[in-house]
């Protein structure tokens, strides 16, 4: 296989991890592109600037059976954290809310399965600018979810890519890569984007992706990733 | 079950047991079922062949703690220094107090009086040491009173040497010895006693418990301090419908009063009284000791609709628990809010409304078991970072963890190949790149035998989705059929 060809649209402007850190303090939402990929968890923690105050993590029952919960010990980065299961949309929304008037936590991350009557534009606006009140980023993770109206201020859909080349063991996945879409943003013009995270050093480089449709429908498997 | 008023006739044998090691045994004996023949520490079983009418209930020896210890505080009406003795004793200083009473047997009276109210039986004796009492108390005549000197061990001489406070073991040697009163016992040279039972602790040594009887060796009665009680009510001359208006007077007053004894509490019960006789408790516990007035008002909000007001209430009171020591701290000159109060605050506001199981609190354990490295604590209990840190992770985990593995369909090289393709929640994943196996033995001081081992693998399918399956048992481990494979989790 050849090298690849430069990107043929117009480069999109590239967000870094330190920009998306110091402007994340508002509501965002994730749209994770399956129920069960972890790779929107991992972009939203990977959002988050380090620290050592504690996260409130509040979900649903629903998302909690589907798609698991938190596991403290692969956490990214060590930090303690205060979970919140509920079985109903309309307390999730009120935990959230209520965590956004606490100006000492890192973060608060949500986790709402589907689309429930309670998450309108309303409610979003409220957590938006609770948000933006108290200078704490809120992340609201929406699984079986199609964007519909909302407030929040930035609006990503998140999917798992094949893993970067594993640097010792060439049949073992690497680091992660995401597949990121800002599809509505105030600050950041949307654009889309492919993400990889490097573990053992915290960080998400932002990369345009790959226009070679031959290898971006790919499955990543090791013949197909040896190109350059 | 007396305070009930349900209890059973006392002409019927009852028992209350507690799981032994072969089965349930018999804790404790009402006067019917000792005049069966039933003795403590008998099987139930066995019992029930003797006695086939027996009524078996369950101990509840931690409730029995409690409420002794509350009786013994309740005691105080008496004497100011009370201890509890045992599972079954309490023991008052009376020196200097039985005057009050009128006299020492007047004392006894009224006591047993009090006790019988309170449907309580009780045996008492008076005696100048913590070991004649007790002796006396239980084999001793009724409301035994015993003068100090040498009538003491006169007294105490006819009793039989269980009356020592001595464990089990200790009286069978001393039955086998031929020593069956305490006056037998006595009768015996000190330096024989001495190098027979020298070594002895305390409960197996009769030489000690002897010499605490007749007072050579003292023993004096420790009192406990009952925890202050701090508590705002509010009387209402006419009944009222809904208490919302009082409680932040209550919560003033009460933070007041901690405020004052440089105090906070913990637990906060708010009892609202009916008119007509019926008691409503709302009952909330709070993260980290407070006496922020504002807060606590806070916390009750959208309680109290869950009270059924009937005809109104006349008395509400607001009782503070778990009373710790808070100093009065000021951490920042320029009087802004302190970033400390805020989480535990918004713990106690999620926990006040979903319950404090909802709100938990996950920390690193040291295991290599997944499910177990990770312990969810309420909130509270422990403060927010402890056994932070503490835990050195050195295998790549996945971000989530599903609460229970799910079994999944698996092609694999038989027998121990990594997975090929796998069918989970009726979609198929084929396997494009795999890491593994971590073999993860189970661990065999916890688990139950015949748990098997597990080989995890961190796979990648081919959308890009990385996935933690995991092959339980091998081939051939004689611990159950053909492996199963679970899916356990997702990574990032």
């Amino acid at each position: 296989m050849r090298c690849l060809p430069a990107p043929t649209s117009p480069p999109c402007p590239e967000p870094t991890q330190g920009y998306l850190q110091a402007h994340a303090r508002t509501l965002s939402e994730v749209f994770a592109a399956q129920p069960t990929d972890g790779g929107a968890v991992g972009f939203v923690l990977s959002s988050l600037a380090a620290a050592t105050a504690p996260i409130l993590w509040v979900q649903d029952l629903m998302s909690q059976t589907e798609s698991g919960r938190p596991y403290v010990p692969g956490l990214m980065a060590a930090r303690p954290v205060i979970h919140v299961t509920l079985p109903r949309a309309a307390d999730v929304l009120w935990a959230i809310e209520e965590g956004l008037r606490c100006g000492s936590l890192a973060a608060v991350i949500g986790e709402v399965w589907g689309a429930p009557a309670v998450l309108d534009f309303t409610a979003t606006r409220r957590l938006a600018t609770r948000a933006e009140a108290s200078g704490v980023p809120c992340w609201l993770l929406r699984r079986a979810a199609v964007p519909d109206l909302s407030a929040a201020r930035n609006r990503w859909r998140v999917a798992s890519l094949p893993s970067a080349a594993h640097p010792h063991d060439a049949a073992a996945p690497g680091n992660p890569r995401w597949q990121l879409e800002l599809f509505r943003s105030r600050k950041v013009p949307p654009g889309t984007w492919v993400a990889t995270y490097d573990r053992a050093a915290d960080r998400v480089d932002f990369s345009a992706p790959f226009r070679d449709r031959a290898l971006a429908d790919g499955d990543g498997a090791a013949g197909q990733r040896a190109a350059g | 079950m007396a305070r009930q008023g349900n209890a059973p006739p006392d002409d019927l044998a009852v028992v209350l047991a507690t799981e032994g090691a072969h089965g349930p045994v018999i804790y404790a004996t009402n006067r019917a079922a000792r005049a069966a023949g039933i003795t403590t520490g008998a099987r139930v079983v066995d019992v029930q062949a003797i006695c086939p009418d027996l009524v078996v209930e369950y101990a509840d020896i931690v409730g029995d703690a409690r409420a002794l210890a509350q009786l013994m505080l309740w005691a105080r009406r008496w004497c100011p220094w009370t201890v509890t003795d045992g599972a079954d004793g309490l023991i008052f200083d009376t020196t200097g107090s039985d005057h009050l009473w009128g006299g020492e047997a007047a004392m006894l009276i009224e006591m047993e009086t009090r006790l019988s109210l309170l449907g309580l039986s009780a045996q008492l004796a008076v005696a100048p040491t913590w070991g004649a009492a007790w002796a006396l108390a239980r084999y001793g005549a009724v409301r035994a009173m015993c003068p100090s000197g040498d009538s003491m061990a006169a007294m105490l001489a006819p009793l039989p040497v269980a009356g020592l406070r001595l464990d089990r073991e200790t009286l069978v040697v001393l039955q086998r010895l031929g020593l069956k009163t305490i006056a037998a016992l006595a009768a015996v040279p000190r330096l024989s006693l001495a190098r027979r039972f020298g070594r002895c602790a305390l409960p197996a040594n009769p030489l000690l418990r002897l010499d605490q009887a007749v007072g050579v060796l003292g023993e004096p009665v420790a009192s406990v301090d009952a925890p202050p009680r701090v508590r705002a009510e509010a009387r209402l001359p006419d009944p009222i419908q809904d208490p919302t208006h009082y409680l932040p007077g209550l919560c003033d007053d009460l933070c007041a009063q901690l405020a004052h004894r440089g105090l906070g509490c913990r637990k906060l019960q708010l009892t609202v009284y009916r008119s007509d006789g019926e008691v409503s408790m709302v009952d909330l516990v709070i993260a980290s000791a407070s006496r922020d007035a504002r807060h606590l008002h806070g916390l009750f909000k959208d309680k109290l609709d869950r009270i059924n007001p009937g005809y109104g209430f006349d008395l509400i009171t607001l009782d503070a628990g778990m009373v710790d020591a808070l100093a009065t701290l000021q951490t920042r000159l320029d009087g802004t809010s302190e970033a400390d109060v805020q989480v535990p605050q918004l713990i106690d506001r999620l926990a006040a409304r979903f319950g404090s199981k909802a709100v938990r609190h996950p920390l690193v354990h040291p295991s290599h078991v997944p499910e177990r490295a990770e312990r969810w604590a309420s909130v509270g209990r422990e403060s927010a970072g402890a056994g932070q840190g503490t835990v050195e992770i050195t295998k790549e985990r996945p971000i989530r963890l599903l609460t229970t593995p799910e079994e999944v369909r698996v092609l694999y090289a038989v027998p121990e190949g990594p997975p090929a393709q796998f069918v989970w929640r009726r979609q198929t994943h084929r396997v494009t790149r795999y890491e593994g196996p971590e073999r993860i033995a189970p661990e065999w001081w916890k688990d139950r035998p015949g748990t098997r081992l597990r080989d995890y693998f961190k796979i990648e399918d081919q959308t890009g989705k990385r996935y933690w399956l995991y092959r339980e048992g091998l081939h051939e481990d004689g611990r159950g059929g053909d492996p199963r494979w679970f899916l356990h989790g997702m990574f990032a």
